[in-house]
């Protein structure tokens, strides 16, 4: 299943990247005369209402979704990294108010605080990742902050410390290589989080604003025409599903691989 | 049990506290000046100082801090800028629905999960275990805003059995229910999954089948209802997220709770009922996982005789 989350993954960021070069036709072209055609072999995934091509529309939202996914992921790793080591390491009033904020934040429901910020905000593709990355930290650093408590009592960290090492080599050097095994598994799961946040913000019409092609967008746009062409909510439908599958089959193997001590069955 | 059950309250005020900043803070964050921007650009200076007022923008910040959480204490969420109903009121009327849908959907994942997680731990390593836990990790990936769109084209559209949207009878409820409770059925699965394998491995299970007790009682009298400890603590906690799944599953089949006036008010910058919703729907969520929380040291005896 890893081997299988793990192709399905190279091919999506393949598609994404080659996507523009291969299929003939701009997402934003419009053919309104064919509006709602099903699909052909000139269009595989037919065209919208607008009369653009879906698979286009489907390989540039790819591109969105990967990159919000990829940047949502970075920044709340980097950030829940940060203060999860410095809140694990330090320990005292340092732990005592990152540890309160995450806890407070944990307590929030995910997804409702991110629309409520988008909702503030505006919608758009930049107050997404800022929206997402600010709950995204919480986990990451809870994670890490476990790690580093652990990892601190480790001799060659004491080592370290006791030969004079300041905390941020000590952290940056010692501590956190021996956590990036457990960063690894929850970035990977972390992007298929990622993707279908975005989408349903870009779904419920806070993410991604028309004409930029999104999943969730495609996805909002297809729902008035489920009768007469449902291969607008079929075709962005399954590119999430196929991608969020892959990410949790690649999540899902890395954790077993990497935890010796998780049965696999 | 006393002191577990003093504690667990006492450290769930500071974080009813951080929710209620959190919400208060939401109308700060917007850019330009909050009243200018829920009326919109071309709203006149008067109009927009008289909301300033009327939402006591104009005031200190921690005065209007004060006067938040005095109101939400008294069950004074404002009054909506769309339709000047109080947002509390608002909000109890649309509740109902949402509970509603959120307890079906509840009864739908464990209809669901527990045959699932239980013939995938019996027949562990088989092709009834892979087939299990392969769906099951398709009920994780597949977003309920396409889950529901699907169902709705062959249930309702294609086979006529269903209808599409809207509330009143049992069959309204079917689609939303199922399409909020598939995401939740599968972690369920795959929790009943491993907390049975779990127990199937205890020394009890195994001496059981020593003195030749079959293998189905071993199962259901001895290990099963054991297994459903950690199940029962999971189906609290995912209480909650279900009433913020709700939101998109509500927006879907136009069903009448809060997620949907949440969204609705969000499109009409109605903030006052923004800020209602939000808080109401974090709030529960805490709540609902508090009463987990003391239900779950209630039953686990190392909590309930102060050993935990």
């Amino acid at each position: 299943m890893t081997r299988l989350g793990a192709a399905i993954v190279l091919f999506a960021v393949v598609a994404a990247i080659a996507g523009p070069f291969v299929v003939p036709y701009d997402p934003a072209d419009q053919a309104l005369a064919s509006r709602l055609d099903r699909p052909s072999w000139s269009h595989p995934f037919g065209l919208d209402e607008l009369g653009r091509d879906v698979l286009s529309r489907v390989l540039s939202g790819a591109r969105i979704s990967l990159l919000v996914g990829l940047l949502v992921v970075g920044i709340s790793a980097a950030i829940g990294a940060g203060l999860g080591s410095a809140a694990g390491y330090f320990g005292g009033w340092v732990d005592d108010v990152i540890s309160r904020i995450i806890d407070v934040l944990m307590a929030f429901p995910g997804i409702l605080l991110a629309i409520a910020l988008v909702a503030v905000l505006g919608p758009s593709l930049t107050n997404v990742i800022v929206a997402l990355a600010s709950i995204g930290w919480v986990g990451y650093a809870r994670l890490v902050r476990g790690q580093v408590l652990r990892a601190r009592e480790f001799e060659f960290v004491l080592a370290a410390r006791a030969l004079g090492a300041r905390a941020p080599r000590v952290i940056g050097r010692h501590v956190l290589p021996s956590v990036l095994a457990a960063l690894v598994v929850q970035a990977s799961l972390g992007m298929a989080g990622a993707i279908i946040a975005e989408a349903s913000l870009s779904f419920l019409g806070l993410g991604v604003q028309p004409p930029t092609a999104s999943w969730g967008t495609m996805l909002a746009g297809g729902r008035a025409h489920l009768l007469d062409a449902p291969h607008l909510t079929v075709c962005p439908g399954l590119a999430i599903a196929i991608l969020v599958l892959g990410f949790n089959f690649l999540g899902d193997g890395l954790r077993d691989a990497l935890d010796p001590r998780r049965p696999t069955h | 049990m006393w002191r577990y059950l003093a504690r667990r309250l006492l450290l769930t005020v500071p974080v009813l506290l951080g929710v209620a900043t959190l919400v208060f803070l939401l109308i700060h964050l917007i850019p330009g000046d909050p009243a200018q921007a829920m009326l919109g650009e071309g709203a006149a200076p008067k109009d927009v100082a008289a909301l300033r007022t009327r939402l006591g923008l104009d005031l200190p910040l921690p005065v209007q801090f004060g006067r938040f959480v005095n109101g939400v204490v008294r069950g004074d969420l404002g009054t909506s800028l769309r339709t000047g109903e109080p947002v509390a009121a608002a909000i109890a009327q649309r509740m109902p629905a949402t509970f509603e849908l959120a307890l079906a959907a509840m009864c739908v994942a464990l209809l669901v999960a527990i045959p699932l997680g239980v013939a995938a731990a019996v027949w562990r390593g088989t092709i009834v275990d892979h087939a299990a836990m392969t769906l099951s990790l398709l009920g994780i990936s597949i977003p309920n805003f396409w889950l529901g769109p699907m169902m709705a084209i062959v249930f309702a559209i294609e086979l006529g059995w269903l209808p599409v949207s809207g509330r009143g009878t049992a069959a309204h409820l079917v689609l939303p229910a199922v399409t909020l409770g598939a995401a939740l059925a599968a972690i369920l699965a795959r929790m009943t999954r491993a907390s049975l394998l779990d127990e199937l491995r205890e020394l009890y299970v195994v001496s059981a089948r020593a003195r030749g007790v079959s293998r189905a009682r071993a199962v259901w009298a001895h290990a099963f209802r054991n297994s459903l400890v950690p199940v029962v603590t999971i189906v609290g906690l995912q209480f909650g997220s279900l009433l913020t799944g709700a939101i998109i599953t509500e927006t879907i089949f136009s069903w009448p709770g809060v997620g949907r006036l949440l969204i609705q008010s969000i499109s009409f910058r109605d903030y006052p009922m923004v800020q209602g919703c939000i808080l109401l729907i974090a709030v529960t969520y805490v709540m609902v996982n508090l009463m987990t929380d003391l239900v779950y040291g209630w039953l686990d005896p190392r909590i309930r005789l102060g050993r935990g």
